[in-house]
């Protein structure tokens, strides 16, 4: 296994501009370093409202950063996230970079199955095998049988949380972005993502995670990265 | 004899299928479009949005070999003569590659469909335009991308105006996609259909454009389309592109003033 890092964070600084208050700068953080190894889950630490969702969302490419840059290793080769072409960018999302958010976003009235099928079929699996590989995540999920084909609107929170998890977890990303994916569930759902998180990064993932949650937190984590330190003066 | 292999590859994954520059377009005194440059590989969906009067449609039918430019180059990577300038070719070597070679979606199904012929004749006249002969093939053709689109075969011989206004919608899509084109425009396609029969539509769009490889523009004032279809967007204001980016990115953290706006206004329910 190589061990060079997945993700190289570079002096990355990000401050909002919002133009319709006069705009208002507001800084959260700068020259903020981070690298994250095969097999690590770093947890980031630090006060609600610090920037660690905006660190998570400027590493995924989906906040642009002020200055600095995001290296991901895909396919052997350093890919700047923050300076890639889109079709780059979505190549890299679609193979290597995956993001759990708490929040399942999905197009209204497609069954289950479907979205958890899909990602597959979007990196060329065979159509069969994607609803095999579909069927035998939701089943570990325990998402009962009888919702699989339901759009997952009308589910609990902890279920659609289950279903945005199956969508991610199906491709075996290299590198995944954890935002509080276990926030609605309950013990022992959490302890089944747990399992899923820890057989990941056995088998080389490198992992950054947001766990408000303690138990999951110590579970998971090999070491915590304080966001606090990179604090940008207001 | 190894080598030249991966250089070709790179080259052809750099190669554009759309090349557009500079492409301005005044109506007398008034600005219809100013400047806009971009780029499209095959595969790659590009969302179009701004308010209406910002220019979105005017550079669709500039883009599309409909309304020549006053100025700039709209250049396509044509199978008959490799990246060429659209406005360059003569009318009928123009007519044939947007016949063969593309495909464009109207928001209104009455003006991409013609409303007395059939919906299977509709759907089967793309191949008879470009030299298909066989009946029984083109027949076999149509009831395969009717059910693609998720009609009722059954209906075959029905006009257009005997379906809903969304079925008339995949009656289009499935004619402008039947021949195989490489690049296909959609101006709203959603756009006049109820919230209910859009979602099914646009997921329907989603699949085919996964499965057929497209290249699709996609022109929209409606931001969760745009955010569902699109793989990147181009914001225009006032004629001119203000903001461009992965489309996630441009919605979440837009960075000029006027995308803000726009993403700010949308409401929430």
């Amino acid at each position: 296994m190589s061990s060079l890092p997945l993700i190289v964070v570079d002096d990355l600084a990000k401050t909002f501009v919002l133009h319709n208050a006069e705009a208002a700068a507001i800084p959260v953080f700068s020259g903020l370093r981070l690298e994250v190894r095969p097999g690590e889950c770093v947890v980031l630490a630090g006060e609600s409202g610090v920037g660690k969702s905006t660190l998570m969302r400027a590493i995924y490419g989906n906040y642009l950063p002020s200055a600095g840059g995001v290296r991901v290793l895909h396919d052997g080769e350093y890919v700047d996230i923050t300076r890639a072409a889109p079709h780059q960018v979505i190549d890299v999302r679609r193979r290597t970079l995956g993001y759990v958010s708490q929040f399942l976003r999905v197009i209204p009235r497609i069954s289950t199955l479907q979205l958890v099928t899909e990602p597959l079929l979007e990196n060329g699996v065979d159509p069969a095998e994607a609803q095999e590989r579909a069927e035998r995540l939701l089943t570990s999920l325990r998402l009962p049988r009888a919702h699989w084909d339901l759009p997952p609107a009308t589910f609990s929170g902890g279920e659609q949380q289950r279903v945005n998890i199956a969508r991610s977890f199906i491709r075996n990303y290299p590198v995944l972005l954890l935002d509080e994916p276990t926030a609605s569930l309950d013990a022992e759902n959490r302890a089944i993502v747990v399992n899923l998180i820890r057989e990941a990064l056995a088998g080389g993932a490198a992992m950054i995670g947001i766990f408000h949650d303690h138990d999951v937190r110590d579970a998971v984590a090999t070491r915590l990265f304080s966001v606090t330190d990179f604090k940008a003066a207001a | 004899m190894n080598a030249p292999l991966p250089n070709n590859l790179a080259k052809m994954q750099a190669a554009p299928l759309l090349r557009v520059d500079n492409v301005t377009k005044w109506y007398g005194q008034i600005l219809g479009c100013r400047d806009v440059s971009f780029e499209m590989r095959p595969g790659e969906v590009l969302g179009i949005v701004g308010e209406s009067g910002s220019g979105k449609t005017t550079l669709l039918n500039c883009i599309s070999g409909r309304l020549a430019p006053t100025s700039g180059s709209v250049e396509f990577d044509t199978a008959r003569f490799g990246l060429t300038d659209v406005y360059a070719l003569n009318e009928p070597d123009r007519r044939r590659m947007q016949r063969e070679e593309w495909g464009f979606v109207h928001q209104n199904p009455r003006d991409g469909l013609r409303m007395r012929a059939s919906g299977g004749a509709n759907v089967a006249e793309p191949l008879m335009n470009l030299g298909g002969r066989h009946y029984g093939k083109m027949r076999q053709a149509t009831v395969e991308w009717l059910e693609r689109v998720e009609l009722d075969t059954r209906r075959i011989d029905d006009k257009p105006r005997r379906f809903s206004g969304g079925m008339q919608q995949r009656i289009q899509v499935a004619r402008n996609l039947i021949h195989g084109p490489r690049l296909v425009f959609m101006d709203e396609p959603t756009g006049g259909l109820d919230v209910s029969v859009q979602a099914r539509l646009l997921d329907l769009l989603r699949e085919l454009v996964r499965d057929l490889g497209l290249a699709v523009i996609v022109v929209t004032h409606d931001m969760a389309v745009a955010r569902l279809m699109a793989d990147r967007l181009m914001v225009m204001k006032g004629g001119e592109v203000v903001e461009t980016g992965l489309t996630d990115q441009v919605l979440d953290d837009p960075q000029h003033p006027y995308s803000q706006l726009l993403v700010s206004s949308v409401l929430q329910i």
